[in-house]
């Protein structure tokens, strides 16, 4: 099967065209909502970052999400005075070839011009939009995340282990795929090491896990909630059990940090939490950070498995929900795309399900819109982190 | 670490052969009784899906086993057929967080 993507002029492929308009410091948040709204269900998407200081993290998650594949166009929208480095962005996103515009509402003349200037460009971009050229893009091609969210003890039963068959599938067809979560494999570290590539490897799965278990310990608590223990998660060993069991059975190629996009196919790691003394918070505050990040390393579409019944989707890339629990799935099935619950009832085998996630990734990435993305689903959010580089012993051996 | 790929219909999961607990593939009533890995248990409460319950006693300090997999140790002793959460277990890396036990996150609140 060969998905009709859109090629941009770097070689790369996207299976959406969306207008990103990225607002560059909180005070510029309203103004860019406005300019998205009318334009929300004609491909506009809005993305940003909240702070006024300058983040090396947040001006590299902003670049890659600016020039992802599934990005045909980006208005940038300044305040004016905040530090971020727009200029650079700005040069950025232009070399990538997109279609691109710095509004800043200080020099516009502040909101109203602002909303009325921005809409008119979106408005004209996406007329244009409908002319980028079209491209086969072969599986390989394709990056697929993973994340789970609203876990209950039913996930790591149906959803996450059928996510992990579907990734199987993809790695056999040599696709790219990540999960992540270090926070949510912690007790598992040593049976990862074991799927590493080379004993290297492992060692950097370890630390990288030690690192997760330092910084939580560091705020007091672990990620898990009081969500989690009501639907029968006891301790984050168990809540990690299940979270591990979306990355299958494939060997471990690498590690990669937001904003790496693996450079050859196979299954990698993603270390979302950061480097150094604990510091900006809680490493990853809600679900769609975890979102934003993983599709910051070229993911094209994301695979979430929920228990409780988590409704998010996101910008830039279509969100597949994979409800674990079959009560759930019967009070929300208007939010989900799969009931992996029906595994648990009798209904369907381990397999079956993990076989219907992966073609629907494919039907996904042929242009099917998901449930999330129907209901008009767009969640973003960026906030403050810090990342040292990668280790050589985190990238695969062969590219 | 492999993965059932199917319920038989007894409405529990024994997940790895080693485990000292089995969880609930639907909602059962206090009282259930099955017959799992050879020992005879009985529910001692209600357990809903995917929550658990021990098949054998599990001394405290012991660690409770899930798909072959240590999830936690036993703070006190548990019988067979007793359900098996956070009242009985905790985690030996952070501990669980709720909304009750007084945790030092509603103290900083207040």
């Amino acid at each position: 099967m060969v998905i009709d993507a859109y090629l941009r002029t770097d070689g790369r492929k996207g299976i959406r065209n969306t207008v990103a308009v990225c607002y560059l410091v909180e005070c510029a948040h309203h103004v860019s909502r406005e300019i998205t709204y009318p334009y929300r269900e004609k491909g506009a998407h809005l993305i940003g970052f909240p702070g006024c200081f300058p983040n090396a993290y947040s001006h590299k998650m902003l670049e890659r999400l600016c020039t992802h594949p599934n990005v045909g166009a980006v208005l940038l929208v300044s305040l004016g005075c905040e530090a971020f480095n727009k200029g650079r962005l700005l040069e950025t996103i232009r070399e990538s070839g997109r279609p691109v515009k710095l509004l800043v509402i200080q020099e516009t003349g502040g909101t109203r011009k602002s909303i009325a200037e921005g809409q008119a460009w979106v408005a004209q971009t996406i007329e244009q939009l409908k002319n980028t050229p079209r491209a086969p893009m072969p599986i390989e091609e394709l990056i697929v995340g993973t994340i789970c969210g609203g876990s209950d003890a039913t996930s790591g039963l149906t959803a996450n282990p059928a996510m992990g068959r579907a990734f199987d599938f993809l790695v056999e067809r040599n696709a790219t795929c990540i999960f992540e979560e270090t926070g949510e494999l912690i007790g598992m570290e040593h049976w990862m090491a074991r799927r590493a590539e080379n004993p290297a490897l492992g060692e950097e799965i370890v630390k990288t896990v030690a690192k997760a278990a330092t910084y939580y310990a560091t705020y007091g608590h672990a990620s898990i909630g009081p969500g989690n223990a009501d639907g029968g998660l006891t301790t984050i060993e168990e809540k990690s059990l299940g979270a591990y069991a979306k990355s299958g059975q494939s060997t471990i190629r690498g590690i990669v940090k937001p904003g790496d996009v693996p450079v050859a196919g196979g299954l990698y790691l993603l270390d979302v939490v950061p480097d150094g003394e604990p510091r900006f918070g809680f490493p990853n505050i809600s679900d769609n950070a975890e979102i934003a990040e993983l599709i910051a390393c070229g993911s094209h579409v994301i695979l979430f498995s929920t228990g409780r019944g988590s409704v998010v989707g996101s910008a830039l890339a279509p969100v597949i929900k994979v409800c674990a629990n079959p009560a759930t799935y019967k009070r929300m099935s208007e939010d989900m795309d799969v009931d992996a619950g029906r595994i648990l009832e009798g209904r369907a085998t381990l397999d079956e399900v993990g076989r219907e996630i992966y073609e629907l990734v494919l039907r996904v990435a042929g242009g099917e819109q998901t449930k999330s993305e129907a209901l008009g689903h767009q969640e973003f959010i960026l906030t403050y982190k810090r990342f040292e580089p990668l280790g050589p012993a985190c990238f695969p051996s062969a590219a | 670490m492999s993965f059932f790929q199917k319920t038989d219909g007894s409405g529990v999961l024994l997940l790895a052969p080693g485990d000292n607990i089995a969880v609930a593939a639907c909602d059962l009533p206090a009282g259930t009784v099955r017959e799992i890995a050879g020992q005879r248990v009985v529910l001692e409460r209600a357990v809903e899906v995917g929550h658990k319950f021990a098949i054998r006693r599990i001394a405290k300090g012991e660690r409770v086993i899930k798909y072959g997999a240590p999830i936690g140790v036993a703070t006190q002793d548990i019988a067979p057929g007793e359900y098996v959460h956070l009242h009985n277990v905790t985690s030996d890396y952070i501990p669980t967080y709720t909304f009750d036990a007084g945790h030092e996150f509603l103290k900083e609140a207040h």
